[in-house]
């Protein structure tokens, strides 16, 4: 798709990212993630989802920081193990950054098989942590949320870049 | 990146370079890990961001709640009804048991009071509900809606209607967190009803548990009953705790390979019992101090010196 409008591919010139909006996205993130499922599989882990997606777009304003303010946060939430998470979502926030500079030129499917290793690395990081720590192996069917994650990267895409989208001047014979 | 060491003017301010933060964070992380899982130290800064994210938590529970209460809206008549039905018949078999058993209470104590018997801890309990299990895949605990506001305290062990489900590991001011029995960090120790053999049951995940210690040859069968020693002080003796369902005797391995399911409605959600805080046992003979206390020959030498 040559004028996929999330990569710089294309030609549309986005307005610039309001910073109330990146935390309010993380937050939200957050509450999905505080949602019990309990040990249901293939649950997307949502605040790692948004962190990589506004470390690949604003590298500059989200990075290793707030990845681990997230983790520390989660750590609670997940009563897990301090700093599992922490850990696991900096070296996403590296990775992503790392990555920021060329995944964008790449069409979104293909943007979404950059991160899946991300996300797999993030689930490996974690199980690592606590297997040296002596906790049980959670079985394959764990790592079915890195997947789902991958497929969300698309739609997520557009929904965290909608206010980007929207036309500075407002045009009311415009639909949109 | 520099070309041949000259970096480029810093036209824009960046901070440190990403590797710099990432040493400091990936360091903060593993210091923080290491700390909690070897001292257990941070439970303070834990019950601050709990307390902190408990508004936002509890905003996260409402899908939950509006689908349970969508189900229970079209479901509640008949289920009311056969649920009615049921607590009837089962309140008739058990009254005669309840009757008897303020008399056979007063009874016993009676007794042991003659028998100059350590009175034992009255059974008391507080009724709590499981919230949901944890997300955390490593270990199985669940969230139960009673914290330090009700007097929880961690330690205290957690029983439902069929048997005791696991012990309370972390409290926060609204809520707790439960560790249960197939915990792999869980022991708990037991005896067989049958003939009070006494070993140590540890989790071993995936909803079993495992006889540990024990020798191939010991008296074991499938189907035995095990219930607390209550040798621990946390638990009361003599609740039912598991039945061994598989033993592995082979000769080669030192111990017997026994697995156990827990009686008590371990890996189900609903009302659970968080019983009181069991009174201290008295204190072990400590052989140290009672090697010191004996007067040695040396110190009588030496006093006769002084």
């Amino acid at each position: 798709m040559a004028g996929s409008q999330a990569s710089h591919a294309s030609r549309r010139i986005l307005q610039p990212v309001k910073h109330w909006f990146i935390v309010l996205t993380l937050f939200i993130g957050l509450l999905l993630n505080m949602i019990p499922f309990g040990h249901l599989p293939g649950v997307p882990d949502w605040i790692a989802l948004v962190l990589a997606f506004w470390c690949v777009h604003q590298p500059l304003r989200v990075g290793m920081g707030a990845a681990f303010i997230f983790g520390l946060a989660m750590d609670v939430i997940d009563a897990a193990v301090m700093g599992q998470h922490a850990l696991a979502y900096v070296l996403l926030a590296f990775a992503a950054g790392g990555l920021s500079r060329r995944i964008l030129w790449f069409p979104l499917s293909q943007q979404a098989i950059h991160i899946l290793p991300l996300f797999l690395g993030t689930q490996l990081v974690m199980m690592a942590a606590r297997m040296i720590g002596g906790a049980e192996f959670p079985g394959l069917w764990w790592f079915l949320s890195s997947f789902t994650a991958t497929l969300l990267w698309h739609p997520v895409t557009y929904i965290l870049l909608t206010p980007q989208f929207m036309p500075v001047e407002k045009d009311s014979e415009r639909p949109i | 990146m520099s070309v041949v060491g000259h970096s480029p003017p810093p036209f824009f301010k960046r901070g440190p370079a990403p590797l710099a933060r990432l040493i400091f964070f990936v360091t903060v992380s593993i210091t923080l890990l290491v700390v909690d899982l070897r001292f257990k130290t941070l439970e303070w800064a834990r019950l601050g961001v709990a307390t902190a994210a408990w508004p936002l938590q509890k905003a996260a529970f409402l899908p939950i709640d509006a689908a349970g209460g969508l189900e229970g809206y079209f479901s509640r008549l008949t289920t009311v009804l056969a649920e009615n039905d049921r607590l009837r018949a089962q309140a008739l078999e058990s009254a005669n048991l309840l009757l008897r058993q303020g008399h056979l209470e007063q009874e016993n104590k009676r007794m042991r009071a003659l028998l100059e018997m350590r009175e034992r801890h009255p059974a008391e309990g507080r009724l709590a509900e499981i919230i949901y299990a944890a997300r955390d895949p490593f270990s199985r605990r669940v969230i139960i809606d009673k914290g330090m506001q009700q007097g929880i305290a961690a330690g205290q062990a957690v029983v439902d209607e069929l048997g005791v489900i696991g012990q309370v590991v972390r409290v926060f001011p609204l809520t707790a967190e439960v560790s249960l029995l197939t915990d792999k960090d869980q022991a708990i120790p037991v005896q067989v009803s049958r003939n009070g053999l006494r070993a140590v049951l540890a989790g071993a995940g995936a909803g079993v548990m495992e006889l540990r210690f024990l020798a191939a040859n010991a008296e074991v069968q499938p189907g035995d009953v095990l219930v607390t020693s209550g040798l621990d002080g946390v638990y009361l003796p003599g609740l039912p705790v598991a039945t061994v369902s598989q033993i592995d005797r082979d000769n080669s391995f030192a111990f017997a390979r026994i697995t156990c399911e827990p009686i008590g409605g371990v890996e189900r959600h609903g009302l659970v019992l968080v019983l009181g805080a069991r009174q201290a046992l008295p204190p072990q003979p400590d052989d140290e101090l009672t090697a010191k206390s004996k007067p040695g020959k040396g110190e009588r030498v030496r006093k006769r010196i002084r």
